[in-house]
């Protein structure tokens, strides 16, 4: 367990809103290792996206710790960039190019001539080259979305977050960034952190799954989802863990309510 | 109704080779010279100046009395030969030196309380609460109190200008911070960036149509503070502003001159607005998609 990249152990999570106290996750415990496509997945209100908060550093744990790298999490660092759900994430007083340059020049990993060309080539590489000196507010969701990921990616952070990246995005786009997430993965090997409510997207983003309960979101099971992407939709080892995830989360014997939340 | 008459017939299929489209040009077609110029919005705006300019000299020449109601012609004419002799360029550049001064307090008295406000939710009571007490007090009611206490002259206007500038600016700017989408505070947030650089680099640009249009409503405010004050008191010192320029015409029972002065203010609150500010709106907010 030494290897660990990201170690996050018996923490509870809570909340105030202006009337109660919310228990978002209570006593969760897992580890990313390097290279991992880490799926956070559960039902809407599960505590996922507070999780990826936490791990963001948004916010402090009331019970456990989470590390990174050894070290105790405390306060939001460019070390672990959030891609977040919502298109707003872009400054759109920056060009395609200044908001993938912005959290580079700002953080300073780079010298300048190097960050520029890091920038360039991100670009390049999410396949917005023509679109490098356009506002946001002239792309579309999904672009903005490949954006937001270029400019989280070339800053090389240790941990990437994404919180439902593309569940705004409709189905189409929402396939096709799935598999360019994969392929960019293939490249460039980095980790991943991602949380979503959909059993069918966990399965095929990620290589381990962990299955959080309802809310208060705890630990149901972790799951190995390595080899099954797009192509093995329908087969019949997709089907079968599918189903698994399912009756994790529901109970084999109350189908009824299965679809609550999640698709 | 019949099981069989909801139910629509069944249809064949079909697939179609594409049609080509060549036969109807380019896509997307240039607009033609003439629909470009009356698209334009200058030529719309010459074109309702031109026609108030048109409906004045008709209505002066029908009333025909000087002294009422002077027309077009000859307001232009008192215009250019104040602006010649250098009297009107004197007495504006007079008011507009006043105005700088006091824009420029005021705001940066608006930075100060907002950047305060922003700190703290204390901060942001108090800002509002200033606001909500001063917003609508009347600037040119606290000039008998500035004359009490700055005297006669420059200081109690730019006391006067300060306070139509403060409020307003800063009831914006702290409005256009509250409305910046929390999705952008923590992606700035999450670059590690805090204090005055997160406000300088993710709150002021986030929040700049807010902010654009605070400055707007202060320079208005502003200005037409400096001129009333000008008018009522003829105050600033030695040599007038603008308002006294009115104030003395009118003495005089010189219409004419009197609206010249006049057009003079509209003329400067015209510039200001549609060159100055149009440009700035231009390079920003209009440009990042903030505002059509």
């Amino acid at each position: 367990m030494t290897s660990a990249l990201l170690d996050v152990s018996g923490v509870t999570l809570q909340y105030k809103t202006p009337r109660h106290l919310v228990t978002a996750t209570y006593r969760v415990d897992f580890s990313v290792h390097q290279g991992d496509r880490y799926v956070i997945l559960g039902p809407s209100g599960c505590g996922k996206s507070t999780l990826l908060k936490a791990v963001g550093g948004f916010m402090a744990p009331v019970e456990g710790s989470i590390r990174i790298r050894g070290r105790e999490i405390d306060s939001p660092g460019p070390d672990r960039m959030m891609v977040f759900q919502e298109f707003e994430q872009l400054m759109p007083w920056k060009t395609v190019y200044q908001n993938v340059l912005f959290p580079m020049k700002v953080t300073k990993k780079f010298p300048a001539t190097k960050a520029t060309k890091r920038a360039e080539a991100v670009i390049e590489k999410v396949g917005l080259a023509k679109f490098r000196d356009v506002y946001p507010h002239m792309l579309s969701g999904g672009m903005k979305m490949r954006v937001a990921i270029a400019r989280a990616m070339a800053l090389e952070p240790d941990i990437l977050l994404m919180d439902e990246p593309f569940a705004a995005l409709d189905a189409l786009t929402r396939r096709t960034m799935q598999q360019e997430l994969l392929a960019l993965w293939d490249q460039l090997h980095f980790t991943v952190l991602f949380v979503t409510h959909s059993i069918e997207e966990a399965i095929i983003v990620g290589s381990r799954i962990l299955v959080l309960s309802p809310h208060p979101g705890r630990v149901r099971a972790e799951l190995n989802a390595d080899s099954l992407d797009h192509n093995s939709i329908g087969k019949p080892e997709f089907g079968a863990l599918s189903k698994r995830i399912h009756d994790l989360l529901f109970g084999g014997d109350q189908k009824q309510h299965a679809s609550e939340g999640v698709v | 109704m019949t099981e069989g008459s909801r139910q629509s017939p069944i249809r064949t299929e079909r697939e179609v080779d594409l049609v080509d489209a060549g036969v109807i040009g380019d896509v997307e077609r240039p607009l033609t010279f003439a629909e470009r110029v009356v698209n334009n919005e200058a030529v719309q705006r010459l074109t309702i100046l031109v026609a108030i300019i048109v409906i004045w000299e008709i209505y002066a020449r029908w009333l025909n009395n000087a002294l009422l109601f002077p027309t077009f012609t000859e307001t232009v004419k008192t215009f250019s030969k104040d602006v010649a002799n250098g009297v009107l360029v004197d007495r504006t550049l007079t008011s507009l030196r006043t105005l700088a001064i006091g824009y420029a307090f005021g705001l940066a008295l608006a930075t100060l309380l907002t950047t305060f406000a922003v700190a703290s939710s204390i901060g942001t009571r108090i800002l509002s609460t200033l606001t909500a007490m001063f917003n609508p007090l009347p600037a040119i009611a606290l000039l008998p109190l500035a004359l009490i206490w700055f005297g006669l002259g420059t200081p109690s206007l730019v006391f006067v200008i300060i306070h139509s500038v403060l409020w307003a600016v800063s009831l914006n700017t702290l409005i256009g911070f509250r409305s910046v989408p929390e999705t952008l505070r923590m992606s700035g947030r999450n670059l590690g960036l805090k204090g005055a650089r997160y406000v300088g680099l993710i709150l002021i640009p986030a929040a700049f149509p807010s902010i654009l249009a605070g400055l707007k409503i202060g320079w208005a405010f502003a200005w037409r503070t400096l001129v009333a004050a000008e008018l009522v008191f003829g105050v600033s010192s030695r040599s007038g502003g603008i308002g006294w320029y009115i104030f003395e015409a009118r003495n005089d029972l010189d219409t004419a001159t009197v609206f010249s002065g006049l057009l003079a203010v509209i003329l400067i609150g015209l510039i200001v607005e549609s060159v100055i500010f149009r440009a700035l709106e231009a390079r920003t907010v209009n440009l990042w998609g903030m505002q059509r």
